[in-house]
């Protein structure tokens, strides 16, 4: 059966191109960029040129970027780094960010640092006057998504950065679902994440943009790696991927962004033909390759688990697809009752996306839809 | 973190047995909360203390289904007695295993059924 890959929000497929650039780093081009030898410092060019590669990309200096292993330690990075570097004060982020930025700052809660969640609206966005509202003289982060993961909602991140620049505050961005998808500007911007496996690089790399002159605590000790931020053998291979990554991403981005976004909009216009349906999230600023819809009566799992079957691979925000039973905290604190929350499915298109793969789904859906609605009890 | 279903969860999941609700139906046991996430319905039609048909419908996840299909296949030709006897560890077995957080579904099967048979004893008093 034909696949027809739509989860590109949770992962990609990496491209040959990223492949073959890395391939060598882990054959015969072994060496460690510490070491003196040729080996090793052919290794630490390369890891350096890749450096200057993503920095020309987003518009840093080289030495602002520090490769990691995820979107996961950039943020950790930050938000402890900050936090263990001032020793107290305030923390402000926002209700839809990623896990592990709710739960980073949720754990610096119980170590004694005060913690705002801002509310956002029902299309998922930050109002710049709710981050107003909330800021203190004490406030020492404000860390606001560029783009959420589940339903595509953008950021105005420059104009919330100038706010926590207002104050004494430090701005950092999780830019994990963004970075290679849209155009962003450092001007108000402290700190960055981002991931190269979201991108069509490799899985288990990732950088963190921090702008020159502020220090934070590093979260490893050891031999100094990474200015001293990030110690830990580099993984060269993974880090010459995703400067290959990161140049594909930006050279086509323009005109992928565009396609993206028609044939997201076509498949969006035709979902919503089903009866007791909606979308998730910002109808404009979102993604270009998200879409998050509702469905009333039923539950995702058992949608996504048929389109599955259907050769669809999609993801769902329901409590049941969950590890902690609870429905997607995104939806929820947009507003959604649980019972709606539970019935969400997401479906993040990618560069192998086409508009034959639209029309299956098109094809697919309402039919899957409708067998799961004549087995529940809640459409009596 | 994907669910890993049994091959027979999913064969539940994609064909699932007695899909559907029995019009004057002899007892009906409806349990669970939409806020939760499971909702289970339970429709028995009962002749001489045997279970001659039974239909259910499930709002919820794969073992949801998979475990509402199952129960109705287990429960189907037999006596009240013996249906009341089974239990949530028998039904996740006939399945070949639930994941651990979806053990909770076989409860609410079991669930179902006893609210079910309740209903019909308290009509056949």
């Amino acid at each position: 059966m034909k696949r027809i890959y739509l989860d590109n929000a949770a992962t990609t497929k990496p491209r040959s191109e990223v492949i073959e650039a890395m391939l060598p780093y882990q054959t015969e081009k072994y060496g460690n960029p510490s070491s003196l030898h040729s080996m090793g410092r052919e290794a630490a060019e390369a890891m350096e040129e890749s450096r200057a590669t993503i920095a020309k990309h987003l518009g840093s200096k080289p030495e602002e970027i520090y490769f990691v292993a995820s979107g996961t330690e950039a943020n950790n990075t930050v938000l402890k780094g900050v936090a263990f570097q001032k020793k107290k004060g305030h923390i402000i982020t926002q209700t839809t960010e990623h896990d592990c930025v709710i739960n980073a700052t949720k754990w610096l809660g119980s170590q004694g640092f005060d913690i705002t969640f801002l509310d956002v609206d029902d299309k998922g966005v930050v109002h710049e006057d709710t981050l107003r509202e909330a800021m203190r003289d004490d406030t020492i982060l404000v860390s606001i998504m560029a783009a959420n993961n589940e339903i595509g909602t953008i950021q105005a991140i420059n104009r919330l950065g100038a706010i926590a620049h207002e104050g004494k505050a430090l701005f950092h961005t999780d830019a994990v679902q963004a970075f290679g998808k849209m155009p962003l500007s450092l001007e108000n911007i402290d700190f960055l994440s981002a991931s190269a496996h979201k991108l069509y690089g490799p899985r288990g790399v990732g950088f963190l943009f921090k702008r020159d002159g502020v220090w934070i605590t590093p979260l490893l000790h050891g031999g100094g790696h990474e200015r001293g931020l990030r110690s830990s053998t580099e993984n060269v291979a993974g880090i010459v991927g995703f400067a290959k990554a990161t140049e594909l991403a930006f050279a086509e981005m323009g005109s992928e962004a565009a396609r993206e976004i028609a044939l997201r909009d076509s498949l969006i216009k035709g979902v919503l033909e089903i009866k007791d349906s909606w979308l998730n999230g910002h109808p404009t600023n979102r993604l270009p390759n998200n879409a998050n819809f509702g469905f009333r009566f039923i539950e995702g799992e058992g949608l996504v688990l048929r389109l599955d079957l259907k050769g669809i691979e999609a993801s769902t925000g329901s409590a049941c697809s969950s590890k902690n039973l609870r429905p997607s905290h995104v939806l929820t604190s947009m507003g959604l009752k649980a019972e709606d929350a539970h019935g969400s499915l997401r479906l993040t298109l990618g560069r192998e996306s086409t508009k034959a793969d639209m029309d299956y789904v098109l094809e697919m859906l309402p039919g899957v839809v409708e067998s799961l609605r004549a087995m529940s009890p809640l459409t009596e | 973190m994907a669910m890993m279903y049994s091959k027979k969860v999913m064969e539940h999941m994609e064909s699932p047995k007695n899909v559907g609700s029995i019009e004057n139906a002899d007892g009906v046991g409806k349990v669970g909360n939409p806020v939760c996430g499971d909702v289970m319905s339970m429709f028995i039609k009962v002749e001489n203390g045997i279970i001659t048909d039974i239909k259910f419908k499930t709002y919820g996840c794969g073992a949801a289904i998979a475990t509402s299909s199952m129960m109705t296949e287990m429960v189907k030709g037999k006596t009240i007695g013996e249906a009341e006897k089974i239990t949530k560890d028998q039904l996740a077995k006939e399945l070949d295993g639930l994941p651990n957080i979806k053990l909770h579904c076989s409860v609410l099967a079991v669930d179902a059924l006893h609210k079910a048979i309740a209903d019909y004893k308290g009509k056949h008093k």
